[in-house]
This record gives C-alpha cells, structure tokens and sequence, in this order.
C-alpha cells in the first residue's frame, strides 16, 4: 500500500473531523458575547441564561475543536516531513505565531468565563467572552494565511534550492489574496452555521412550546446572523472564485468541469463528468451563455481555460470537487433563501407549528457546505501540495512506513468515531435539554 | 552560528521547560485520579476542578513549542516527528482522549460511565508522561540518524523497540515521577480537607522514590559515554553549571518544603523551578544540536543545518519578545484570579 495515500485518509479525517466542531465556535462565540452583553446593558436574567445555555454547547464544542487540531499541527511532521521541511520557513512561522497571538488568548479566557460565573466580576467576564471570540477569528485568518500559501504560493524567494522554499517577503505572505478570500468566506460561513444551529435548536423548542420567551429571542438573533452571513458567504464566496479563476486555473476547471479552453464560456445548469478523469463529460445540458465567462472575469466574453490544456499530471480528480461545488453552491442557496423568507415572514414564525421542523432539518446543512467547501479546496488543489510548486506525491514522509500509517489511521478513526459521537450525543443532550436547572460547570 | 539561531535554540528549550512545568501538574493529578479520588466522587470533582480552568492553556505551550520547532527549525522537526511517528501518534492520541475527558466526563451522571471517563484520563496522562519522557531521553541519548544526500533528509534508521533503550525507559519513569510529586504538591495546594492531607501524603511518599530515579537518570546522562556526551558543553563553558545547580536547589527546596514546613504551594513553585531548570540543562546539554545523531554526525540536525532563514527567525523573534512574555503575564493573572481554594467535603 501507499503511505501517501493513507497519508492523504488520515489527514482527510483530522481535518474533517476538526472542521465538525471549530466554524461553530467562530459563529457561536459572537452569539454569547452579544447576548452576555445585553445581560450587562439591561440587568435582565433572561439574557445571562441564554450565554449559559448556548456557552455549554459551545464548550463541548470548544474542547473537540482543541484536542483534534493537535492532530493537525503533528501530522504536517510525521506524515508529511518532505513538505514540513519545504514550507517551515514561511508556513511553520504562521502556525507558530497563530499559536502565541490567538491560541493561547483563546484557551485562558474561555477557562475564566467557564468556571468563573458569578466569581468574578461581570464585565471582566463579559470581556473574556469577547476575547474569546475574537481571539478564534484570528486563529482562522493565520491558519487560512498558512493555508493561503499552499493554494497560492507568494512571498518566497525564487528559484528555490535544496527543496525549501525561504522566505522572500513577509507583507506578501499576509497580503495574500487567496489566503484573505477564504478567510472571509470560511468565517462567514461559520457565522451563517451558528446562525442556523440556534434557529434549528430554537424552533425544536417553539415547537414544543417550551421556554417559547427564550427560545423565541435566541431563534431572532439567530435569524440575524442566518440572514446578515448567507448573503456574506455568497459574495465572498463568488470573490474567492474568482480568485481561484485568477490564481489555480485548474481548480477552476474542475470546479465546473470545463475541458474546452473558449471565449464567451457558457455555464452548463446540467452536468455529468466521467468518474474516470477523462477528458470530456458524459452529459452537458441547458447552457447559459457566456455566464461562466462572466463568473470569472466579470465579462461575458473572456476567455477561461479548459482542463485539455492542462497537462494530464496536473489535472485533480475532476468529479469530487464539481459534484462538492455544485452540492455545496445548491444548499448555500437553499440557506439564502430559508434565511430571506424567516425575515419575511419573522411575525408568525412561533406559530408556524410543523413549519418550524424546517429549521430542525436544516441543521446538518450549514455543516455539510462548511465540509463541501474544504473539499473543493483540498481536492481542487491536487496533485499539488503547494500549488504549481511541490506535488503531494513528494511530500510524504520518507522514513515512515506504510504499515505505521495504516496502523495510526485505524487507531484515529476508531478514536475520532468515539469522540464525534460522543460529542453530538452531548451537544444534542444538552440543546433538547433547555436552559432548565443547568448545571454549574464540572458538576 | 549566529546569535539569532542561538537565540531561537534556547527559546525552543524555554518553551518545552514551560510546557512541562505547567502541564507535568495537570498531568499528576490526572494520575492520581484513581488513588486519590477512590473513596468519593466529591473528591474526583475537586480534583477535575483544580485542573480544569488550566490544562487547555498548558497544552497551548505544547502547541507553541512544536509550532516553534516547525518554524524555527523546520528540518529538526520534519525529521524528528516523522523518526518518532508511532510514538508521537500515541502521544497524540493520549492527549486527545484526556483533553475530551475533561469536558465530556461531566455531562452525564452515570457512575460506571464516569469511573471509564476517570479511567481512561489517568490512562492516557500515565502513558503520555512516559511517552515525553522516553522520547526526550532518546534525543539526549542521540537518535540512530544517517544523512542521505539524495533525499537532503536525515534518515532514521532504527525502529520503537531502539526507542526502547533501558536509559529511556528510566527517563520516562522519570518524568511520571516528577510529574507525580509536581501533580500532588498542586492539588495539595488547591483543595482544602481530607484530600489536602491525603495530597499532601502521596508527595511525601512520591518525593523520595523521585529522587533516588532522578539520581541515577542524571548521573547515567553525564557519566556514560553518550556521543556527543551531554556533559562537554558544561565542561566547556563552566558557567551553564548554573543550571544543574539551580536545578538541586529547586528540588532540594521542593522537598524542605514537603517535609519540614508542610506548605504545598512554595513546594509546588519550587517543584516547578526544578522541572524548567532540569529542562533547560538538558537542552543546553545538547546546543547545538536539536537532535543529535549517535551514529553519523551528519545526520545531526543542528541550530546551523535545521534552522529557518534568517528574516523568518527576526520576525518570529520580534512577535516572541512580545507575545511570550504577554502570554506569561495574563496565564499568571488567570491562574491567581482563578485558584480559589475548592473544598471537596461540603
């Protein structure tokens, strides 16, 4: 067997594993903050509830994003050494100042608004929540920096030698656009899914008409955010393509499946790509003209470079990452017009009996886009480890035997399967459960 | 060699002395979980309450000095962690299962469920000391390294039973040990009751096993005819024997403290002084190697041939100076803002 390829599972699980629990605490961190912020303004109890009912979700949360993002910093060194030592200089750099500037904020303030409920002072505590989620977005933009780099490597000296690609300009590092447009359009989506996971928890509640007062506040705000961050996404999302059209031309064949290289290139609304990575699709219906074009380039008439031009070794696997895109872009929509109509329609939405199972189901949706979108990315990015530079192929690690990497892959899903259970089992625990005669942490 | 790769070299040793300080505690009471906590679950609760506010934030050194290593020393630490890969994912896999431990442990009151919940956090605490302990005294002991000229890569060439070595295996009692003593002179000093004086108790019975396997680990390290042996740069530059002396303070004191004026939270300081002293002569024991090799001096990955370009190592210097010593100060408000003495007998 392939260590690369057990390689690839295993840092594919981490980092879907990972993303299950970090966006919710990006989104969901804001959330308390402001309604522990109203407690603070107004005095009302009912505003210092609603912080501790959503903090314990978010801190079951909170503790699974922590110990599986260890998984990822390790495994840069043990399963892909050859990388590490390619991009150390620039990529390890961001890692290790996300760590001092965010992590560390991050850890000691969640701990002091945990534990210390009516220990220590109010603001002070209003404040570590703030901190708190501020301190997570930072995280995510030195990660998506570190991540930026691998799809768009600026900022290092050229040519490179001995296989290590030194640092040429720091400001170009932090300005990377690609880096920059993912950020944006990640969090915004962790945002949107916070959004949607206290609509969803909310309207379970509604419906069963219990704490109706409560639940109808959080379902507000929630609806705020579902309507302020589907529009967000959409737009930083449709900026990030348009990058990706600039930057990676062959992610952005893949995205649409695009084999011919034309001017004025339509957008086909029906499309089939053949599982084999040949050239070609096996179904193209119901063009839009010159759409794709416009897509990209904001212009009906340019040209976008199909995937015959690339070469065959350069080419990612195409169906994974269309059908990824085109599932992630169709419930994104879904998202936009659930959270359009709630604004519309927000007068009636206690009453609306089985209606508000709607907002139940949709809860796994937010998620399955925020893990589609990783996959377009990742997936996009292949055979590149660094993109147009160092192949995924070459990257592994060269001491390390395919037998180990079966072994710790086995030992990691068995492990992650536990703990994600265990986790949802808690989260969902504790949302059904209300903000009734809630515990005091570690009780 | 220059003063920067100098620098980021006792940094790199710094921030493992930090870690080991701060999570050698969280890791002690962990352990101690099935001995201390056996008669009551008020008790097990205090004890996950000393620890809980802090564990998360001294793991975060963890991540720092592995994110340090990567980024200072990219080849030391591609070469290392990929040498070490089932050790390392064992590691991982221990502080994943303790880490969830903490939080999950509290969300159902089953018993059985969180006797398996304790269970498993002393488990995985245990097995993670030894691990650290195993893996530092087989840098100290060199790892079997060769340099290929092809791959521009040092080569392991050995396999986990190597790791094995008798002197490692003594280092990783070591470390349990330390962590032991560290982890009962804490709670000792956090809780107040009963299991303040059975704390108490367990560091007074801990201390002198810890010290016999701490003499004989230090003088194998120094005596025996390790390449390059740990003890030339003190010999050398007789002035680093500042550490290993501050180190027998802090240890001596530590026990002073234990035994002659019953005061866990000055032997708990001074335990933590001994852990980053010992930490650091270790290291310096090592300069300039971040992982020597004990087979091809080539293969050694040193401040000179591991180290990243010099404009990443000022920028990252320039966030350190800052950053570090900001960390440091707000840990240390949130610890004293948040050691409230917890009783466990209300």
């Amino acid at each position: 067997m392939d260590p690369i390829i057990l390689s690839r599972l295993q840092f594919a699980l981490a980092t879907i594993v990972h993303f299950f629990f970090v966006p919710l605490t990006i989104g969901l961190g804001f959330f308390i903050a402001i309604m522990e912020t109203r407690y603070l303004r107004t005095g009302n109890e009912q505003f210092k509830l609603q912080a501790k009912f959503w903090g314990k979700i978010f801190l079951i949360n909170f503790v699974l994003g922590v110990v599986t993002g260890i998984a990822l910093e390790f495994q840069f060194g043990t399963n892909w050494a050859i990388y590490s030592k390619y991009v150390g200089d620039i990529f390890g750099s961001l890692l290790a100042i996300e760590a001092t500037l965010a992590f560390f904020l991050e850890s000691t303030f969640i701990a002091i608004w945990a534990f210390g409920w009516d220990k220590i002072p109010k603001k002070l505590h209003c404040v570590s929540i703030w901190l708190v989620a501020f301190a997570s977005t930072i995280s995510a933009l030195w990660i998506l920096l570190a991540n930026g780099f691998m799809q768009n490597p600026v900022g290092m000296q050229e040519p490179i030698v001995d296989g290590v690609a030194r640092l040429g300009s720091f400001t170009d590092v932090l300005t990377n656009t690609y880096g920059w447009h993912m950020y944006f359009h990640t969090v915004f989506g962790a945002f949107l899914l916070a959004g949607f996971l206290v609509m969803g928890v909310s309207a379970w509640h509604l419906y069963f008409g219990q704490n109706k007062e409560f639940f109808h506040s959080s379902f507000k705000l929630g609806s705020c955010f579902a309507l302020v961050f589907s529009i967000l996404t959409i737009l930083a999302g449709h900026q990030l393509g348009q990058v990706t059209a600039d930057k990676q031309e062959s992610k952005f064949a893949a995205l649409e499946s695009v084999w011919e290289t034309r001017p004025n290139t339509p957008m086909y609304l029906i499309v089939l790509p053949k599982f084999t990575n040949e050239e070609g699709n096996l179904v193209e219906a119901i063009p839009i003209p010159g759409f794709l074009s416009f897509l990209a380039h904001n212009n009906f008439t340019s040209t976008i470079k199909g995937m015959k031009e690339i070469d065959p070794d350069k080419r990612p696997l195409v169906w994974p990452v269309f059908i990824s895109f085109r599932l992630m872009v169709t419930l994104g929509c879904i998202m936009f017009a659930v959270a359009v109509l709630t604004a519309i329609f927000r007068k009636i939405i206690p009453s609306l009996g089985w209606g508000l199972w709607v907002y139940v189901l949709l809860i796994p949706v937010p998620y399955i886009c925020l893990e589609l979108g990783w996959m377009v990315t990742e997936l996009g990015r292949q055979p590149w480890i660094v993109y147009g530079l160092l192949k995924t192929a070459d990257a592994g690690s060269p001491a390390v035997e395919w037998y180990q990497v079966l072994g710790t892959f086995i030992a990691m899903a068995l492990i992650y399967a536990l703990i994600t259970v265990t986790g949802f089992v808690m989260m969902i625990k504790t949302a059904i459960k209300g903000p009734d005669n809630m515990a005091e942490h570690y009780a | 060699m220059e003063w920067l790769q100098v620098i980021w070299f006792i940094l790199w040793g710094v921030l493992w002395g930090v870690y080991f300080l701060l999570d050698g505690y969280d890791f002690g009471v962990s352990m101690w979980l099935p001995v201390l906590g056996a008669s009551s679950e008020k008790e097990r609760t205090a004890m996950y309450q000393a620890t809980g506010p802090f564990w998360d934030g001294n793991e975060v050194w963890l991540i720092t000095a592995g994110g340090v290593t990567f980024a200072a020393f990219p080849l030391a630490y591609a070469v290392l962690f990929s040498s070490l890969y089932t050790p390392l994912l064992i590691l991982l896999f221990c502080l994943i299962i303790r880490g969830v431990v903490f939080e999950l442990r509290f969300q159902v009151e089953h018993r059985y469920y969180r006797l398996v919940c304790d269970g498993l956090g002393a488990l995985t605490s245990l097995l993670a000391a030894i691990l650290l302990g195993v893996a530092f005294s087989n840098l100290f002991r060199g790892l079997p390294l060769q340099y290929d000229a092809t791959l521009q890569f040092s080569m392991f060439q050995g396999n986990i039973l190597n790791l094995l070595h008798p002197y490692c295996i003594l280092g990783g009692v070591l470390f349990v040990l330390i962590f032991l003593v560290h982890g009962a002179l804490y709670l000792a000093y956090r809780v107040e009751g009963d299991l303040k004086t059975k704390s108490m108790y367990m560091a007074k019975l801990t201390w002198p096993i810890f010290l016999v396997v701490f003499l004989v680990y230090v003088a194998l390290t120094f005596l025996w005819a390790f390449k390059p042996r740990l003890s030339e740069n003190f010999l050398a530059s007789p002035l680093l024997f500042a550490l290993p002396a501050l180190c027998a303070v802090c240890f001596i004191l530590s026990g002073y403290y234990i035994y002659f004026k019953g005061t866990p939270g000055k032997a708990f300081l001074a335990s933590a002084g001994g852990i980053f002293t010992l930490t650091m002569t270790g290291v310096m024991g090592m300069f300039p190697n971040l992982i020597p090799s004990r087979i091809d001096p080539a293969g050694a990955l040193t401040i000179s041939n591991a180290s990243s370009s010099n404009h990443t190592l000022t920028i990252m210097l320039v966030v350190a100076v800052i950053m570090v010593p900001t960390v440091i100060i707000y840990q240390i408000w949130a610890h004293r803002k948040m050691s409230w003495p917890i009783k466990a007998d209300y």
